[in-house]
């Protein structure tokens, strides 16, 4: 198969994209630049794609023995990506880039340009494991980075390639000491790849400026702090909250609510951030979709606990109601829940809003 | 695989790779006072009389450089501070809006740096400066420039400028001009002292020459600041240890060069008519870029240039590539992504197609099988590279 390696000059991909050239495929190496300034150097683990990162690639295509070449995606990345992280924060909900850079860049307008140009699939270094074009968690459960693809369609895993399913980290760091790839001992970068100082609430701060407000006590409906701006927190946030005096039961409090059109955060418990009912927007499938009601396992974050959930369609078809059978602590708008049976990912739907307290048996 | 990308370098001529490699055991600092080192001086001094012969210039006009990036650096910095130590309104730097960027960001760090300001010169839809726009230019304020620079044929579509008038007008307001002639020697004939310019630059790697090796032939009366200080060679213009085998290889390969110009581009040019003739006939909406006219006082005789509507640059590249057939986009890259070219944007081109375009250029080892093999392949490529824009 012609097949089209995305390196992003880490050592997964860099791997990866090595099986794939074992495995006897015609492999070409790209690197994405998600930038059109990049920083020169990565500032430590923390960042992505900069002229380093494009040097760390190309010296990997090179031991591979591969073409490599680097492809400009920052346009559509800005739009589809960074303007969306934006706009997600400015409406109250918590985005996860990384699933909409999936969605859009990787598996669509790179996946778009590869077959256009001739290839059959897109090799990355994600650690997700497809068995007959089904997608399921990586052996590696530490790693595992199914939740990120959850949102990939069938005709989009049906040319996606993930050698390093079967593996676990060390493992694939221990490949590539063996084969010779420089990259062994990169450290991984994490956080949004576009922000490299780690600080996304002083990013927004730049991008959205300050926008002060009261932060409300839920229980008791008074203010009890200010914030200089909603966009900096998430439910469940405990961390920046500036509140004035301790509440009353010496409790700590968390965010329960972000509304950016009063510019109010609501505070209040830990027990108030349980929420036993989840409600989607409409789901993708990653196969054919399952007929519902259906028993399922959810997961909420990236490296959130898998919960037993039942899994119902709303009325009218507009999403899924996810009844928890344990409470999750703290479910923002605008996450992804990621639905399994097993280990195999159903598929995924886009939080709406939480509903705490009892079961609901409506 | 047919390589199509003389303009960006050139197979080294097998008599100045014979030249270096037996010069490679030889031990000797061209500025030691011993006998190796007189030795290596000897070589130094034969090549650089070669070089001038081959070039209309005297041996005490060449100095050795790195290459064209750093004869052009030393060309710009080194007249615009001689100037302006002389006369400290000498702040304008008269430059084409076609230059390559060793030139071009040469005259914008000095105006970000140096105090200079940068006054482009315009072209017309050909890539050409006529010589009523430079001395236009240097009307708006003659007392206040430090210098003229204009290429003599341009890397990205080949435009070959009227050098001769350039360099009478400059003289008339006693302002220097130099000249990237990078492109040219081995394709064009090059005579510095003929042409009038007072600083002109030119590198081995475009000619059959060594990578690495260069000169900037500078009128003996034309002030340079150095831009390398150091041990005080080249006449203190350019410090530096000389390397021997390398300036040999680029005297031996300067000189079959300008031997054979006239043959070679004669040779080029029917390749270049019969690359330009199949590849309108497969791509019958390929766009030409740069003078239609074919010949060498307009156009360099080994240059194609054209823009494939709907299509990327980099996809044809790509394509291309994988088909053994190399090429170049033309465009300047420092992150590897490409910026659409100047050049084309400054004829007047718009971003779209100058980012649809790719530069075929011929040399010295070109073939009809090369051209042959991009003319089958140019049709197919095409038709991907629009699909993949979709």
């Amino acid at each position: 198969m012609k097949v089209l390696a995305a390196l992003s000059g880490g050592v997964d991909s860099a791997v990866a994209a090595a099986r794939a050239v074992d495995a006897g495929h015609d492999v070409t190496a790209v690197h994405l630049a998600l930038s059109s300034t990049p920083a020169a150097v990565r500032s430590g683990a923390r960042g992505c794609c900069s002229l380093e990162d494009a040097r760390d690639a190309r010296r990997a295509a090179d031991v591979l023995g591969v073409p490599f070449y680097v492809w400009d995606v920052a346009e559509r990345f800005g739009r589809d990506v960074v303007d969306d992280f934006v706009a997600e924060y400015a409406a109250g909900r918590t985005p996860n880039p990384c699933i909409r850079c999936n969605e859009r860049i990787k598996f669509a307008a790179v996946l778009d340009r590869a077959v256009a140009l001739g290839f059959d699939a897109v090799c990355t270094g994600h650690y997700a494991h497809l068995v007959d074009g089904a997608l399921h968690r990586a052996r590696d459960t530490g790693k595992d980075q199914s939740y990120v693809l959850a949102v990939l369609a069938p005709w989009q895993l049906a040319r996606a390639m993930f050698p390093l399913g079967d593996t676990v980290k060390a493992d694939v760091r221990r490949e590539a000491h063996a084969r010779g790839l420089a990259v062994a001992d990169k450290p991984d970068s994490h956080d949004v790849c576009f922000i490299p100082d780690g600080d996304t609430a002083g990013w927004l701060r730049r991008h959205l400026g300050e926008q002060p407000g009261p932060i409300v006590d839920a229980a008791s409906g008074t203010v009890v702090g200010g914030h200089d701006g909603a966009y900096a927190f998430t439910v469940g946030q405990r961390r920046g909250l500036r509140i004035g005096r301790p509440a009353a039961d010496g409790q700590p409090r968390y965010v329960l609510d972000v509304s950016p059109v009063t510019r109010t955060v609501t505070v209040g418990t830990a027990a108030d951030l349980d929420a036993r009912t989840v409600v989607t927007g409409r789901p993708t499938w990653c196969s054919a979709p399952p007929s519902l009601p259906v028993s399922a396992v959810v997961q909420l974050r990236a490296h959130g606990e898998p919960i037993p959930a039942q899994v119902e369609a709303t009325p009218g078809d507009t999403g899924l109601r996810l009844r928890l059978l344990s409470p999750a602590r703290g479910v923002a708008p605008g996450q992804t829940a990621a639905l399994y049976d097993g280990d195999r990912v159903l598929g995924s739907a886009t939080v709406e809003r939480a509903e705490s307290g009892a079961a609901d048996n409506s | 695989m047919a390589y199509l990308d003389h303009a960006a370098s050139t197979p080294m001529l097998p008599q100045a790779a014979e030249t270096m490699s037996g010069l490679l055991g030889q031990v000797g600092n061209a500025s030691s006072l011993h006998a190796a080192g007189r030795r290596a001086r000897r070589v130094v001094e034969e090549s650089r009389e070669t070089i001038a012969a081959a070039l209309g210039a005297r041996p005490s006009e060449v100095v050795l450089t790195s290459g064209g990036t750093e004869s052009d650096n030393l060309a710009v910095k080194g007249i615009y501070w001689a100037r302006r130590s002389a006369d400290d309104r000498r702040r304008r730097v008269l430059v084409s809006a076609v230059e390559h960027h060793a030139v071009l960001d040469t005259a914008l760090w000095l105006a970000e740096h140096e105090g200079a300001q940068v006054r482009w010169l315009d072209v017309d839809a050909a890539g050409r400066v006529a010589p009523a726009v430079l001395a236009a230019a240097i009307d708006e304020a003659p007392d206040d420039v430090a210098l003229v620079s204009v290429m003599w044929a341009n890397n990205e579509v080949g435009t070959v400028q009227p050098i001769g008038e350039l360099a009478e007008v400059a003289h008339g307001y006693g302002i220097p001009v130099h000249t990237d002639a990078v492109q040219a020697v081995g394709q064009l004939p090059v005579d510095f002292a003929a042409s009038g310019v007072d600083a002109l630059t030119v590198t081995g790697h475009k000619f059959g020459g060594p990578l690495g090796a260069g000169a900037l032939l500078v009128g003996r009366d034309v002030a340079v600041a150095p831009v390398m200080h150091g041990g005080g060679q080249e006449r203190d213009v350019r410090s530096g240890t000389l390397d021997v085998p390398a300036i040999a290889a680029l005297a031996t390969a300067v000189e079959i060069a300008v031997k054979e110009q006239p043959e070679r581009a004669e040779r080029l040019a029917a390749l270049r008519a019969a690359l330009v003739h199949g590849v309108c006939r497969a791509v019958p909406d390929a766009q030409l870029n740069g003078d239609h006219v074919f010949s060498l006082d307009r156009r360099l005789p080994g240059n194609a240039h054209f823009s494939f509507p709907g299509c990327e640059g980099d996809a044809l590249l790509m394509l291309l590539d994988a088909r053994d057939i190399e090429c170049s986009t033309g465009s300047a890259c420092s992150a590897g992504v490409a910026r659409p070219s100047h050049v084309l944007l400054a004829m007047g081109h718009d971003e779209a197609r100058a980012r649809g375009s790719l530069r075929f250029s011929l040399g010295h080892t070109s073939t009809a099988a090369d051209v042959d093999a991009l003319v089958a392949a140019i049709g197919p490529v095409v038709e991907r590279a629009r699909s993949a824009a979709q």
